[in-house]
């Protein structure tokens, strides 16, 4: 459902992601690792059209996104989330989860869907809080809401996890479990704790390429994926 | 044949006039990104401090060249001093206060000299003749002075330490912090210098515009305009966009008027701007400076 | 709670509204009437500006253009028509066309903050010196000569379709006023409306919204075409106070002021800018009249002063200190109360004993 086909990004002299193919089945639950710098990030930004890639194309539901608008691609019932929390600091909790439902439909509906995601997600003590009063991984738990609240079929995360709590990242994970049921995922991380918690396929990115794809227990015993990324963290 | 030689003579001059109304500004911005709304003020600084000069006696060269640049140059470095160091990073709040402070110039230089006309001082060139058209020398010389300019910053930016410093800044600015750049000083002589570049552009400009307090808001919108189309490379945008405008504006000026030559600016920056929004070096020559 | 004080503060505006729409006429000197109208049709300039850069978060330098052409646009319908009354719709038309035909290249081309403001302030800075050399009698649009610096005789407004009776200035005020009440709570209504709040989310978080879905460029050009159009429907009114248009809106100092007024009233609320115009308005006549002080200077600093130490503009200042005073007799009072049931329970955990 999800396609790229020779996907390259340059920025001046840099490639940060080199002629990718990559794809994606329907109710897949996918994470991408590697190492800083392995063009994961760049990677999707490219499949949520922040940026425009150089050469190569990005294909979601037999649409060739390549070349839209970010929101377009959103409308398509894509929920993005980026890496650091991108909140409305300025309104509360409810706000921002409403904004994010009522995109796609009826302000009625959307206070119901509102109510529910908050429910789920047990925001409802901080329900009238704002954004910018609340601690870092709320925040992120926030921004999840959001992308849930767009009632997405395909739900493409940046490091969901980066500056939560141990037991944040646990519920996160749990969230993401659920998420998965009703939607396709894309999860970009480099906690391998946590990509251990959801994963089954992991394709890993190392200098701009795939390096190799597989079930999670395949991948972290393959040796070349311990010398760039497993060894790499032992060392840091 | 001649008429040819005097259009292309006007829009090379036109295509300076913009070089040096401009110059100043695309400092400030190629380095901080931020447009400094008092310019127009600073060029009026700068014809002043040339008239006033020169009714004292001054030297008219000396006037121009040294206490122009000189004294809206100190100003330049007490306004940085004492308002725009407060407002780092705060993008819009600069973009304020320099319209606050370009108020507060106007003001303050009515309230010494009057509202009217100071008293004007002849080019220090009469017309000069080449064949069977004669020209205004002083518009040649202004011409000349003005690729000097170009070339004299093309050198302090590429060969010194003062050029490499800045030309770190202008690339990531905190980066160049981060390797012990201290960015309070590179901004603080930035608009010092742009400041300077504008005085030293007003004071040139004056002999032949005449000197008024509110005379800036004749030079601002075309020095906006060439420094947003131009993007942050300070020479190679402010060269690229000015031979651009100024060559549209020279031969819309001929073919319909003056008037429509000024539309026609605007217009095609706002198609610039649509095609390339971050001006013509966000676009190409991304590396220049 | 904060609801219903808002509706109150809502409901305040619109009877100090009403109240000055019918005493005014009655209790005022002509002279002071017409400079009052005058001074409505500025502040409906400030309010157009007040809610494309207060809740749109659009840097608009430039507002004076719209309210420009709008009276221009009404004078050269007027004497064209030889009547007012499509003449105020064209106007209001013209000047929203522009803004969106301007809108579509600055939001289009996705340009930052900067760009957008010094693209605004020049579009007025050239229609300044432009309109200003159309003296001659060739530049003219139908029957209605430009006039250059001079500007144009601005024909006053008929009753309603019938182009034999003008009205009095007292009428021109009560239209003005409807006028500024109108917009006002049409502003009012926008701010609360899904379109609102989604260019308010714009205004926080640009990158989020998108990714939410909203089509930015749009939301943002639809903000600044109400502006425009609103911005226009002041120029009208200004210019029928006036009875004279010149290139002089479109000058300099004018752009300033309308920045002036918003940010001495505040961003981020719609009754401020209008209170900002309605005080300096006043303030710089009276400031004309005298020559102690320039008046530019004095504006300067009142610019240079507000970003340095009220950035955020008198009306949000006054409305959080009156909050904090009131949260903090509100704590006192909920202190209280809680040392007082403190001690009941003191008394029964002591009869328990």
């Amino acid at each position: 459902m999800l396609e790229t086909r020779g996907l390259s990004m340059h920025f001046g002299g840099v490639v940060a992601v080199d002629r990718v193919d990559f794809s994606l089945r329907e109710n897949e639950l996918r994470c991408l690792i590697g190492p800083n710098g392995a063009g994961k990030s760049t990677f999707f930004k490219c499949l949520t059209a922040q940026l425009r890639p150089t050469a190569g194309d990005v294909v979601i539901r037999d649409f060739n996104v390549t070349g839209s608008e970010s929101h377009q691609v959103a409308r398509m019932g894509v929920g993005i989330k980026t890496q650091v929390p991108n909140v409305f600091d300025g309104l509360d909790v409810e706000e921002n989860i409403w904004l994010s439902a009522s995109q796609s439909t009826s302000v009625k509906r959307a206070r119901v869907i509102t109510t529910e995601v908050i429910d789920r997600l047990e925001l409802g003590d901080v329900r009238k809080t704002q954004l910018g009063s609340l601690a870092h991984g709320q925040r992120q738990l926030v921004e999840l809401g959001m992308v849930l609240a767009g009632e997405p079929w395909l739900v493409i995360l940046d490091e969901p996890t980066a500056g939560m709590t141990q037991d944040e990242v646990v519920r996160t994970a749990e969230i993401i479990q659920e998420i998965n049921r009703s939607a396709t995922m894309i999860v970009v991380e480099h906690d391998m704790q946590f990509i251990r918690m959801i994963a089954r396929k992991v394709t890993v990115f190392h200098q701009g390429r795939i390096l190799i794809e597989g079930a999670m227990d395949e991948v972290s015993s393959d040796e070349r994926v311990r010398e760039v990324y497993l060894g790499q963290r032992k060392s840091a | 044949m001649d008429l040819v030689a005097a259009l292309a003579l006007q829009i090379v001059y036109g295509i300076a006039n913009l070089v040096l109304i401009s110059i100043g500004l695309a400092v400030i911005f190629g380095m901080m990104r931020v447009i400094n709304l008092a310019h127009g003020e600073f060029l009026m600084l700068g014809g002043y401090t040339v008239i006033v000069a020169t009714n004292g006696g001054v030297n008219i060269w000396i006037a121009m060249f040294i206490l122009a640049p000189l004294i809206v140059g100190i100003i330049g470095l007490i306004v940085e001093w004492v308002l725009i160091r407060f407002l780092y990073g705060r993008m819009v709040d600069t973009l304020l206060a320099t319209w606050g402070l370009s108020l507060f110039f106007i003001g303050l230089v009515t309230s010494i000299f009057g509202a009217q006309t100071a008293t004007t001082i002849a080019p220090p060139f009469g017309p000069i003749t080449i064949g069977e058209f004669s020209s205004s020398g002083y518009e040649l010389f202004l011409i000349l002075v003005a690729i000097l300019l170009v070339g004299m910053l093309y050198f302090l930016l590429r060969y010194t330490k003062l050029g490499l410093v800045a030309r770190g800044t202008m690339q990531a600015a905190d980066m160049a912090a981060a390797l012990g750049v201290s960015t309070q000083r590179v901004y603080s002589t930035t608009f010092g210098i742009g400041a300077a570049l504008s005085g030293l552009a007003g004071g040139l400009l004056a002999p032949i515009t005449g000197i008024l307090p509110t005379i800036g808001a004749i030079y601002i919108g075309k020095a906006f305009i060439t420094v947003i189309s131009g993007g942050t490379a300070i020479l190679a945008g402010t060269a690229s966009a000015s031979i651009l405008l100024g060559g549209i504006n020279g031969i819309v000026s001929f073919v319909i008027g003056p008037t429509m030559g000024e539309v026609a600016l605007l217009l095609l920056a706002i198609f610039l701007l649509r095609l390339m929004p971050r001006g013509i070096t966000g676009r190409f020559f991304k590396r220049s400076l | 709670m904060k609801r219903t004080r808002e509706t109150n503060a809502l409901v305040s505006i619109g009877i100090v509204g009403l109240v000055v729409l019918f005493a005014a006429p009655q209790s005022l000197e002509l002279f002071a009437v017409i400079s009052l109208t005058t001074a409505v049709s500025l502040a409906i300039l400030a309010l157009s500006l007040g809610l494309i850069w207060g809740y749109g978060g659009i840097l608009c330098f430039g507002q004076t253009a719209f309210f420009g052409i709008g009276a221009y646009a009404y004078a050269i319908a007027a004497l064209n028509f030889g009547g007012s009354s499509s003449a105020i719709l064209v106007a209001i038309l013209v000047a929203a066309a522009v803004a969106a035909i301007l809108g579509y290249f600055m939001f289009y081309g996705r340009l930052s903050d900067v760009y957008l403001a010094v693209i605004t302030l020049t579009l007025t800075l050239i229609l300044y010196s432009v309109i200003r050399r159309t003296s001659g009698p060739e530049y003219k649009i139908g029957i209605a000569k430009l006039g250059g610096f001079n500007g144009i005789n601005v024909p006053p407004i008929n009753y309603p379709w019938d182009s034999n009776h003008f009205l009095f200035p007292e009428q021109v005020f009560y239209v003005a006023m409807v006028a500024l009440l109108g917009s006002y709570f049409l502003c009012v209504w926008l701010t609360k409306s899904h379109f609102g709040r989604v260019s308010m989310s714009i205004r926080e978080n640009e990158v989020r919204t998108e990714l939410l879905g909203y089509d930015v460029r749009l939301y943002k050009l639809c903000m600044f075409t109400v502006g425009g159009a609103i911005a226009g429907l002041g120029g009208i009114m200004f210019a029928n106070s006036i009875g004279r248009i010149t290139p002089d809106v479109f000058n300099l100092y004018n752009a300033a002021l309308a920045i002036i007024w918003v940010i001495i009233g505040g961003r981020g609320t719609l009754i401020g800018p209008i209170f900002g115009a309605l005080v300096l308005f006043y303030l710089t006549s009276f400031l004309g009249q005298q020559s102690v002080v320039n008046i530019n200077l004095f504006l300067g600093l009142v610019l240079i002063i507000f970003v340095l130490v009220v950035p955020r503009g008198i009306v949000p200042s006054v409305v959080q200190m009156w909050d904090r005073r009131r949260s903090r007799r509100m704590t006192a009072r909920s202190a209280r109360k809680f040392r007082r049931r403190g001690r009941t329970r003191v008394k029964e955990g002591g009869l328990e004993e």
